[in-house]
């Protein structure tokens, strides 16, 4: 074939064939490198400071395959014990514990129905009315799972305790006569367990009279309870000036207050998209986002986790194929991701889908749940992490539940975008206004961070938690255990896979008195059961030695350490000086 | 002295083998079950292997041998 035009550009010409199959070719667009890659390479695209940023890996290593064999076995086991009790129970050999329909609602006869006399038609239609049965109320075997695995190991989960809980607490003694399925209090309480479960970040989860003064003032001042909707009559002059306080905390124009963290998710986001709206969230999002995206009625696309690749599919194919059947342009694509994933540790690739929100002209809904005051030089979330513009993200939504020590939730962005949900949210309009002792609480904390009350202590409560993350991470990776998530994220899952470890686990952690939490099934996928920690600034070096201390104990008595990466034991170099500059890549 | 020792190391062993299988979680008497049905089976399996592995494999060769000698 001839060609008759002038040869082009190098440059060009390279565009054109690599084009073709741009699924593989590592070609430069835009200023975006578009290289096949794993989760756990080092990404070179984006400003500087994230490009060092990135060079902390993210690690999801795979444990040796006979360990995912053996989950599977244990579980399959454990199957078919659980058809066999159920076989027994429906026999009668064995008493049934949960709740079952009355044997009278299963079969109607109809003798016992027609001694009422009556005229002979009405007759055949109360004869017909009651030949049916009743729909059954409860579907046996979808709570399979619950009857006969979580029942007999439920002892793990819920455990009630009878103090705050700080970075010590106090567990409350129970004993089982039958297998879990009933509990008794022996009266007794277990004291001082180590607390590697609470969400307490920064430690604000205490109860000292000094730091709550400020508290007691305005419960006097305002009362407890509200009684009435932000719009009606709810309204108090001290949250305008939380509200104000986190429009200044986060670096943007203007942000609202919520009583409910999950509320805040699953009120809002219908609030913000509806019908004709694309909605691109995470695969592991959590269920208020998931929740909220339901509700609002728009179209819901998943990317796998953390993949730009995945997502940059999706974008493309939204911007060139429109909506379903009328392939009319989407009304708005809106990107849902969070800051720290609480399941993984990980922590979002947030420079990457900037650029990619700018390339596609979407919307960025960013959830900073777990990571605003926990992550970030000063404590102000990934955005500082990664050295972003607060106004480069739409929405910032988070909680004030973990780092602050309070409940709530905030939404913050541009000025008209807040004006516009005070109108039109839902839990504005009908629900109940944040209460006076709670917005005080997450006042004094975040002007606590900020150092406005003329401490250093926030300062030195965010320097703390970034040195007992690392602490702890790196010395659980050369003891030989399997860590998910970024190097920076105080959220800690060990993985322990098989379902027997995960209870022995709990149970030897709660003797040695620490107390954990274990995730299973549902949360996770069914191989990947974990323990979670999540660490505190309120967490002394001694506790965390004496957790690590035990963690490596139990490790080699439940054979824990299935990490295959060599770890050369390095001499103690982390000490109580307060010489940690974390700033310094590790 | 080395029997304290020895017994300690088999319970630890049995305790892997109970966390390994699952077993853990279920009940005495349906680990009692499990154990009896695995044990018997295992039985069975070294029962086989010892009384008919080296007759089959003394008949294999000798047909390979015939084989080859055919040949």
């Amino acid at each position: 074939m001839a060609r008759t035009t002038a040869p082009v550009p190098n440059g060009k010409l390279n565009i054109q064939l690599n084009g073709n199959n741009f699924k593989n070719a590592n070609c430069k667009k835009n200023g975006y490198h578009n290289k096949a890659q794993k989760n756990s390479t080092a990404h070179s695209a984006g400003p500087p400071s994230s490009r060092q940023r990135f060079q902390r890996p993210e690690s999801f290593e795979n444990p040796p395959m006979y360990v995912a064999v053996m989950t599977y076995l244990g579980f399959g086991i454990v199957t078919l014990f659980g058809y066999f009790r159920d076989f027994l129970r429906a026999v009668g050999l064995e008493k049934c514990h949960i709740a079952r329909e009355r044997e009278e609602q299963k079969n109607e006869s109809e003798v016992s129905f027609l001694n009422i006399p009556l005229a002979k038609p009405t007759r055949l239609v109360i004869q017909q009315f009651h030949l049916q049965d009743f729909v059954p109320l409860y579907q046996d075997f979808e709570n399979f799972y619950t009857r006969n695995l979580y029942m007999r190991v439920r002892d793990n989960w819920n455990r009630p305790i009878c103090s705050l809980p700080g970075p010590v607490f106090d567990v409350m003694e129970r004993v089982s006569p039958d297998y879990n399925w009933t509990f008794s209090l022996t009266g007794k309480t277990i004291d001082d367990v180590i607390n590697m479960g609470s969400y307490n970040y920064l430690g604000f989860a205490e109860n000292d009279g000094d730091f709550l003064k400020t508290v007691a003032d305005r419960t006097q001042q305002y009362g407890l309870g509200v009684c009435s909707t932000r719009q009606e009559m709810g309204n108090l002059a001290i949250h305008e000036e939380l509200e104000q306080l986190v429009a200044t905390f986060l670096g943007v124009e203007s942000s609202m207050i919520f009583g409910m963290g999950f509320a805040t998710n699953s009120m809002n986001i219908p609030a913000l998209v509806g019908k004709g709206c694309l909605i691109l969230s995470d695969e592991l999002n959590h269920t208020s986002l998931i929740l909220g995206a339901r509700l609002s009625g728009a179209t819901i696309w998943v990317f796998k986790h953390n993949n730009m690749q995945s997502l940059e599919r999706l974008l493309r194919e939204a911007v060139c194929s429109g909506q379903p059947r009328t392939h009319r342009p989407w009304r708005k694509v809106l990107i849902m991701v969070e800051g720290i994933y609480s399941m993984e540790g990980s922590v979002v690739r947030l420079p990457d889908i900037v650029a990619l929100k700018k390339k596609y002209k979407a919307y960025l809904y960013l959830d900073e749940a777990h990571s605003i005051g926990a992550v970030g030089p000063t404590g102000r979330g990934v955005t500082e992490l990664f050295g972003l513009d607060p106004s480069d993200i739409d929405v910032m939504m988070g909680t004030f539940t973990k780092s602050f020590g309070a409940a709530g939730g905030y939404i913050a962005g541009k000025k008209e975008l807040v004006d516009y949900l005070r109108s039109h949210s839902h839990s504005a309009v009908y629900a109940s206004a944040m209460s006076p002792p709670v917005t005080e609480q997450i006042l004094r904390a975040m002007k606590c961070i900020m150092g406005l009350d003329g401490t250093t202590v926030g300062q030195a409560r965010v320097h703390q938690l970034a040195e007992n993350t690392r602490y702890f991470r790196s010395r659980l990776q050369e003891m030989g255990f399997i860590i998910y998530g970024n190097d920076d994220s105080p959220v800690v899952p060990i993985l322990l896979y098989m379902p027997g470890k995960v209870v022995a686990f709990s149970r030897a952690m709660l003797k040695r008195k620490i107390g954990v939490v274990v995730v299973g099934f549902p949360a996770t996928p069914i191989t990947e059961a974990r323990a979670r920690f999540c660490l505190s600034a309120a967490h002394t070096k001694a506790m965390l030695d004496q957790v690590l201390f035990d963690l490596n104990e139990l490790g080699d008595d439940l054979c824990l350490k299935f990490s295959r990466r060599k770890y050369s034991p390095r001499p103690q170099q982390h000490n109580n000086n307060d010489d940690t500059d974390f700033e310094l890549d590790s | 002295m080395d029997f304290k020792y020895l017994k300690e190391y088999l319970g630890w062993l049995y305790y892997q083998y109970l966390l390994i299988t699952g077993i853990y979680v279920l009940e005495p008497w349906e680990q009692s079950i499990f154990n009896s049905v695995f044990f018997s089976s295992v039985a069975m399996v070294i029962y086989t292997s010892y009384a008919f592995v080296p007759v089959h494999v003394r008949l294999a060769l000798n047909s390979l041998v015939q084989a080859l000698l055919c040949h």
